[in-house]
């Protein structure tokens, strides 16, 4: 007898049964996919753990999109990207372990590590592996020859600050600059990097000896004899996101009125909540979420990311492209796929449409003035200016 | 020049403020607690969350970062520091123990907080700018209550029933039990309330210097580096190694800002000379 009880019955069995058969279609279908691995080697612990944790994350949240659309497709395979990451802890003895293990688990695409020593490190198992890696370190050795494994995956300071400082000179009538960095590596050649440009442009340097501990938690020692020179222009050489806030609020509580810019990408809300109006007017170097230039994909990038991981750090935006122009590439020649070398004859000719931003831009690789050879990923060069809680696009430039 | 000296002085009443606790903890278990800047760091997001999200007041979110830290540092001491210090001879063991709390707390909290630095919004706005000196309001009001927490803590200490049974513990953990002092209770209560230091510091500081996950470490090394110049274990010595450091790092990154980072390597050398002579520091034993 068909009664309403068991009708009900009838179709939840039916509704879980329908449901089961999907799911082990999906997986079966899922599990017909082979398996891409793709490589992080970065810092995701200890205070640099902001550089590496977006970029770590920019990459599992579009393998996850991507995963969740079926695949990717290269050649006659589709496959499943698998990342797999490696706690780098800043530390060059433990990147070369990374890259190690990276070259027993058979990954030949790696992206990191996120500091010039790190970068530095690991080129010979690099280069011994037939690893291709993708640092966000700016050492020209690295990329140039006889180098040959390394692609730069952002813009060098030494390509954005040039333009920032001509940018500021002839808009904003900057003349006098001062630069200030932490006591690392990194920080302390993208200031020399600086200052050379901004001799380059006729600037008067005010200050370019003043370093700080990169664990200092209150600058306005650091920042008193500086601001005592009233440079128009403050350069904040290389600086972490952690400490910009710091560094722009005791700035301004001392009373400086001059510009502030550094050519290393930051995070609005941080800025927000560190130094709050105080921030407003500094410029940095962004990627693709502003709204002026964000594509589609892009904002959806950005969404998926807040689901992911609960908040969205604006530093992904300069890091969700080294992904992305690995899978293009291999697209572009699968042989290339368990072949670097296959890889690197592709990049010389490699074009294909920029997902990330409006219009008809494209993806391609460059660094042939600055490297001799096409060993950086083409990002756009976004110089945003930070307002109330959020970036606004400033110019935006290119790399050849 | 003289907003150097002030700068010199904020400093070094934030850096005592810091470095109070874990003199406090040396002075009564022996324990080098490696994981004091995380606690500091705990504390920081603490006050982040309840008073900088939450919107509450920021004394209530002062107090939830003190009671949480001094209840986790109660926690700490029961069952960890205790277990050891009673089941092995060997004073290294618990800086082993103190050095994995302090990497298992870097490893919490980044997952609690994630990697971003936070900040909240100021608690006094405006800046004092007169007679050469410049200094933001916020940091006078920190400044006033590092005083206020430093003289509180030494009458405290010295006033009251727990402070001189945790004096007593200090002078001679023997004597002191011999003497009816339940040296499990005070040893319990001077790790909370060392914690408890930490995180009410941290809860402070968050309002200038913001806080974020990573800087447990540097914060721990900084406290041992006031703690040396003064002497382990001793009050007046933390406050002293703080003014002492504070000034230093001020008048240093003055004067010698011209030959690029070389306040540190100064003060690095000044203190390996000075440690050389005085290997206690300036006032090193335990509570005088």
């Amino acid at each position: 007898m068909i009664n309403r009880r068991s009708t009900l019955k009838s179709m939840a069995l039916g509704a879980v049964s329908t449901l089961a058969i999907a799911a082990v279609g999906i997986s079966y279908a899922q599990a017909e996919n082979k398996e891409l691995k793709i490589g992080f080697v970065g810092v995701t612990s200890g205070p640099a753990a902001a550089w590496g944790t977006s970029n770590v994350r920019s990459m599992q949240t579009r393998a996850a999109w991507i995963n969740e659309t079926g695949g990717v497709k290269i050649g006659n395979d589709t496959y499943n990207v698998n990342i797999v990451t490696f706690d780098d802890q800043k530390d060059p003895k433990r990147a070369i372990a990374g890259m190690e293990k990276m070259a027993q688990e058979g990954v030949h695409y790696v992206v990191g590590p996120n500091v010039d020593d790190g970068a530095a490190a690991v080129r010979p198992v690099a280069e011994a592996n037939g690893i291709i890696y993708f640092p966000y370190a700016f050492p020209k050795a690295l990329y140039q020859k006889p180098a040959s494994n390394a692609v730069l995956g952002m813009i060098a300071n030494y390509q954005s600050g040039p333009a920032i400082y001509k940018y500021l000179k002839e808009n904003k009538g900057v003349k006098k600059i001062a630069f200030v960095a932490a006591n690392e590596s990194d920080p302390l050649s993208q200031r020399d990097g600086g200052v050379e440009a901004a001799k380059a442009l006729g600037l008067e340097i005010v200050a370019q000896n003043d370093t700080y501990q990169n664990d200092t938690r209150d600058f306005t020692p650091v920042l008193t004899p500086i601001v005592a020179l009233k440079p128009d222009l403050l350069v904040l050489s290389g600086v972490a996101p952690a400490n910009a806030p710091l560094l722009i609020r005791a700035a301004r509580e001392l009373g400086y009125e001059g510009l502030i810019s550094t050519e290393t990408a930051q995070d609005a809300k941080v800025l927000e909540e560190g130094a709050g109006e105080y921030a407003n007017g500094f410029i940095s170097v962004g990627g693709a979420s502003t709204p002026e230039i964000a594509s589609d994909t892009m904002k959806e990038f950005v969404t998926r990311y807040t689901k992911m991981f609960g908040e969205y750090n604006d530093e992904s935006n300069t890091k969700v492209y080294a992904l992305e122009y690995i899978l293009d590439t291999l697209k572009a020649n699968p042989a290339a796929i368990n072949d670097v070398a296959e890889f690197k004859k592709t990049m010389d000719t490699f074009s294909a449409p920029n997902p990330f931003l409006k219009g008809d831009a494209k993806l391609g690789y460059v660094g042939t003035t600055s490297f001799g050879q096409k060993r950086q990923l083409s990002v756009p060069m976004v110089v945003n200016e930070y307002k109330d809680g959020a970036f606004q696009t400033l110019f935006v430039g290119s790399v050849d | 020049m003289e907003q150097v000296i002030a700068n010199g002085l904020y400093l070094g009443a934030q850096y005592a403020l810091i470095a109070l606790g874990l003199t406090l903890i040396f002075a009564l278990m022996n324990v080098l607690n490696f994981a004091h800047g995380q606690m500091y760091v705990l504390g920081g997001f603490i006050t982040y969350t309840v008073y900088g999200q939450l919107g509450l007041p920021f004394v209530v979110a002062l107090l939830a970062s003190g009671a949480t830290l001094a209840v986790i540092g109660a926690l700490m001491e029961k069952f960890l520091f205790r277990t050891v210090i009673r089941r092995s001879h060997r004073e290294e063991s618990t800086m082993l123990l103190a050095a994995a709390t302090a990497f298992f707390f870097d490893a919490v909290i980044l997952l609690l907080f994630g990697e971003k630095q936070r900040g909240v919004p100021k608690i006094v706005k405006g800046v004092f700018n007169d007679a050469g000196i410049i200094m933001p309001y916020d940091r006078l009001v920190v400044g006033a209550l590092a005083i206020v927490f430093i003289a509180a803590f030494v009458l405290y200490m010295q006033y009251s029933r727990v402070g001189r049974a945790m004096r007593a513990l200090a002078q001679d953990r023997v004597a002191a039990q011999l003497m009816g002092v339940r040296v499990d209770r005070y040893s319990m209560i001077g790790f909370a309330m060392g914690a408890m230091l930490a995180g009410v510091v941290g809860g402070l500081l968050v309002t200038i210097t913001g806080v974020n996950s990573g800087i447990g470490g540097p914060i721990s090394i900084k406290a041992f580096l006031m703690v040396m110049i003064g002497g382990a274990g001793v009050v007046g010595g933390a406050i002293a190694g703080g003014l002492i450091l504070g000034m230093m790092e001020s008048v240093g990154l003055t004067v010698l800002r011209e030959y690029g980072d070389v306040t540190y390597l100064v003060i690095f050398a000044a203190l390996m000379v000075f440690l050389s002579i005085r290997p206690n520091g300036l006032m090193g034993k335990p509570w005088g």
